[in-house]
């Protein structure tokens, strides 16, 4: 079939476009994406500075590849290095230290990896919490949620196999704790950590295999789920903030073409100089202290990095003798006693596996207590979800005294306090700092929705201060625009739902138990102002008074 | 309704019951008006946004050379001091910050001042339509049908009971793991066992120099190694057992438990230096309570009453090494331990 007039580009450039185009269809790829819209805000880019800081690990871990040697041979030092010349050590750390000295910017290559690092699990963190808050989750995102709770634990293993790598006594005795860790497993955890390195511990293979998984598995899934990850976000496309023209049909906001890839694409550059900017300025790991890997020495006031902090800090809570009890309890069996090591078990899977299942589970629980299948492409306030903010806000606080708790000895020696009372402190902020976080949070949030419901209802504080001929002195309010009391206003306010009977005339337990939940989390509840409700407010101050016009003060 | 500060905890006025669903809603205004902005108004504005993006690029252009400067001219190969090193790697830190800042700044700014800044509306579609899910309904019933799984139920169960076993060679290729080649109860039965062994002197730790009984003073700690260990075959395995602290206690404020009498000599104990909760080596000795401090997850061990935890998370008591004085009068081992070093295990027991 000739097509009698096919399009002939005039210029060189157009004829490079137009042989593309020709070949794998761009125009739609255009035609998509060229202006699709994005909305902006500044809590949208944590998502972005994940992104940036694992392209720049990519392209500072492939700098460090062709340099590191990750074998476990022992070899004496003779790098440029004084203090540490003629010392015994591996490979990988005296490669480590080449690096560092040997090899011009190769310092400075580290250190924006290791400060990369850092910050993309904090970022990705960030971001999950912005997700959360904002009840981005629910349903149709529910299964990109999980994808991002994955993506999480593969940025810790990243961070957790990296770690180790140079060698060093720090990450060395990391390693050990590890190997502690796994031994404590029932049955399988003796051989758990023979197989990891290579025989007992240290060995000389566990730093080999890490790198493998250091720089092929892990960084494949992380590119893989990435991939998904955005994938996703194309489909549902961006949720948006709620406000005045914004829709659960709509989508408000920037074309890519220009302004958004110009501001993301800016912003790379941005977390790019950041980071060089810390990884210039301030030291990070400096392996050449602590000295090569030895199982006999340790150094006071250890860190782990700030991501494995709170699986540290509950191993530190957790007490192992409490009086005569031990929690290493020995069982015996018909062939001996064999030991279950709770005092590592429980601190070490506990916590953290609570902490991932609710959080993976979390927009299906909601989705359970609350009834609503519905699709939501707004986004909550935080204010406008009382339960659910306190809810995570618990989970935070949880999270943050463990994280504490892995510096326990250094508060300890800052504050010129107790080592064991730090301790015992925490263990009861363990327990009662999440309830009273809930509990908090939940009473400013609910609080937070009462002023908004004042602002809508009596205008908001003009900073005016007005005299009356009496002399009374009083605060002029002004009416809110539409815009703002539609933002006010509209928002998704949950309901306790009693218990409902299925479709035989049934309430089962699990029903029961629902309603009990719904009836926790929405009892108290501050409802939108409605226009009836706002006509009522007018016509009790008389219409002049709201529009700021009359002496009288409102009433507080 | 519109005095809701006089409600109480239970009924605040405002706090609406479950049951009344608000139907009322204030409409929807729409997206608020525009804002020009000042470049939008003033081509003057416009033209100084210009040249600031333009400033910005350049900055960014000196930062890329500044860049160049550090590495050839700060930097050189061999034999840098520390702080050349330092002041090196600043260099190339401010330079490439510099570099990148321009532009992303420089793009930015330009987007965010000069580029149009109308919000624009798109609507959303639905994720999947009904029509097109009864289409892909169809499709894969036309491939199950035409593939006959359904009808061949043969077909279908060998071809699941092959390929769950298909997987199970690989599990198993991992077992030389392990690359000591010992059987799995050789595993766990090398963890019962050190160096130490009767007659082994206690050396001290790096050096390997041995010691006497004498040089052991009340309230000194020394970290002990075996002899020999700097010239065992896998130095840290051997070490990350071996490893001891050795200290001098005055004999009266010991609790000395029934078949440990001899263990020590006038006072002089040897302990496991690691620590029974995960392993790390234990470093801190407080001399005047005699406790012993692990620095990874504070356990605190009484060294007057033969290491029993006083606090924090270790579930048992580090092992005493039982030690003597040979002929010379250097202390050395009586026995190895009694019962493994370290963190607790499954195969453990008492």
């Amino acid at each position: 079939m000739a097509t009698t007039n096919e399009y002939t580009p005039s210029t060189a450039t157009g004829r490079l476009a137009n042989f593309v185009d020709t070949r794998v269809g761009a125009s739609t790829i255009v035609k998509e994406f060229g202006r699709k819209i994005f909305p902006d805000h500044w809590s949208f880019m944590f998502g972005e500075v994940a992104l940036y800081t694992f392209v720049l690990l990519l392209l500072s871990g492939t700098f460090l590849t062709f340099f590191f040697d990750p074998s476990m041979a022992h070899v004496v030092y003779e790098g440029s290095y004084v203090p540490l010349k003629g010392i015994g050590m591996s490979t990988a750390m005296a490669s480590t230290l080449d690096i560092s000295f040997d090899v011009r910017g190769g310092l400075f290559m580290r250190q924006v990896h290791h400060w990369s690092a850092l910050l993309f699990v904090a970022s990705l963190s960030v971001h999950m919490l912005r997700v959360f808050f904002t009840g981005a989750f629910r349903r149709p995102r529910e299964l990109n949620w999980v994808v991002g709770g994955v993506l999480l634990i593969m940025g810790l293993a990243a961070g957790f196999t990296g770690y180790s790598l140079p060698d060093d006594l720090l990450s060395g005795n990391g390693l050990r704790i590890i190997d502690g860790v796994m031994k404590a497993l029932p049955v399988v955890g003796t051989y758990l950590s023979m197989f990891f390195f290579g025989g007992e511990f240290p060995g000389e293979h566990v730093i080999p295999r890490l790198y493998s998984l250091h720089i092929m598995i892990v960084p494949a899934v992380i590119i893989l789920l990435l991939v998904i990850h955005l994938f996703m976000v194309v489909t549902h496309k961006h949720t948006q903030y709620p406000g005045p023209g914004r829709t659960n049909d709509n989508v408000v906001g920037f074309p890519v073409g220009p302004v958004y890839a110009a501001k993301a694409g800016g912003f790379f550059f941005i977390v790019f100089g950041i980071v060089a900017f810390i990884s210039g300025i301030f030291q990070i790991n400096p392996v050449w202290n602590y000295g090569p890997y030895d199982p006999s020495p340790v150094s006071a006031g250890t860190q782990p990095d700030w991501y494995i902090g709170f699986v540290d800090g509950a191993l530190r809570l957790m007490p192992g003798v409490l009086g005569d009890f031990s929690f290493v309890w020995n069982i015996p069996f018909p062939w001996g006693d064999n030991s279950l090591v709770l005092s590592v078990l429980l601190p070490a899977l506990v916590p953290a596996g609570a902490l991932f299942t609710v959080m993976f589970a979390w927009p299906w629980i909601e989705r359970w207590v609350t009834k609503d299948n519905r699709e939501h492409h707004l986004l909550d306030r935080p204010r406008n979800a009382p339960f659910r903010t306190a809810m995570g806000a618990a989970g935070v606080v949880f999270y943050c005294v463990m994280w504490a708790a892995a510096s326990s000895d250094l508060i300890a020696t800052h504050f010129h306090v107790a080592l064991n009372d730090v301790t015992y402190w925490l263990r009861a902020l363990f327990f009662v700092g999440p309830l009273v976080a809930f509990w908090l949070t939940r009473r400013i949030c609910l609080s937070l929705q009462r002023k908004d419901r004042e602002i809508v209802l009596h205008g908001r504080e003009a900073g005016i201060i007005q005299m009356s001929p009496e002399g009374g002195f009083s605060e002029k309010h002004e009416e809110v625009d539409v815009y703002k009391r539609y933002l006010l206003t509209n928002f998704n306010d949950n309901q306790y739902i009693p218990a409902q009977p299925d479709a035989a005339g049934h309430i089962s337990r699990k029903e029961k138990r629902r309603a009990k939940i719904s009836k926790f989390f929405f009892e108290d509840r501050v409802a939108p102002v409605t226009p009836s409700e706002l006509a009522a407010a007018k016509a009790a101050h008389g219409h002049h008074e709201v529009e700021g016009e009359k002496q009288d003060s409102i009433e507080k | 309704m519109g005095d809701h500060s006089h409600g109480s905890p239970e009924n605040s006025g405002t706090v609406a019951k479950a049951d009344d669903v608000a139907q009322d809603r204030f409409p929807d205004p729409g997206l608020p008006p525009h804002r020009p902005r000042l470049a939008d108004r003033d081509p003057r504005a416009a033209k100084r946004h210009e040249r600031q993006v333009a400033l910005l690029f350049t900055i960014s252009i000196i930062g890329t050379l500044f860049f160049f400067v550090s590495y050839f001219v700060l930097g050189h190969l061999g034999d840098m001091t520390f702080a050349e090193l330092r002041v090196q790697n600043a260099a190339l830190g401010l330079g490439t910050a510099f570099a990148m800042l321009g532009i992303g700044v420089g793009i930015v700014h330009w987007a965010k001042t000069l580029m149009p800044d109308h919000e624009l509306v798109e609507s959303r579609h639905e994720i999947r339509t009904e029509a097109d899910r009864q289409d892909a309904v169809e499709i894969v019933d036309t491939i199950i049908e035409e593939s006959g799984i359904k009808r061949r139920p043969l077909i279908r169960n060998s071809l699941i009971g092959a390929i769950a076993l298909a997987p199970i060679p690989a599990i198993f290729m991992f077992r030389d793991l392990e690359r000591s080649g010992k059987t799995a109860g050789e595993m766990v039965e090398q963890l019962r066992h050190t160096m130490w062994d009767t007659g082994v002197r206690l050396t001290r730790d790096p050096s390997g120099t041995p010691i006497k009984a004498s040089d052991v003073q009340i309230g000194s700690a020394f970290h002990v190694i075996p002899e020999g260990l700097n010239e065992a075959e896998d130095v840290l395995n051997e070490k990350a057992k071996a490893v001891v602290l050795l200290m001098r206690m005055d004999p009266q404020e010991m609790n000395i438990s029934e078949g440990r009498e001899d263990w020590n000599v006038d006072g002089i104990v040897a302990y496991s230096k690691i620590c029974t909760h995960v392993g790390c080596p234990i470093a801190l000795y407080e001399q005047h309570t005699h406790h012993l401090l692990c620095p990874c997850h504070q356990s605190t061990f009484d060294l007057a009453n033969e290491c029993k935890v006083v606090f924090g998370p270790a579930g048992h008591a580090l092992p005493q090494l039982p030690i003597m004085v040979d002929a010379e009068g250097y202390l050395v081992a009586r026995s190895d331990f009694h019962e493994p070093v370290g963190p607790a295990y499954w195969e453990r027991g008492q």
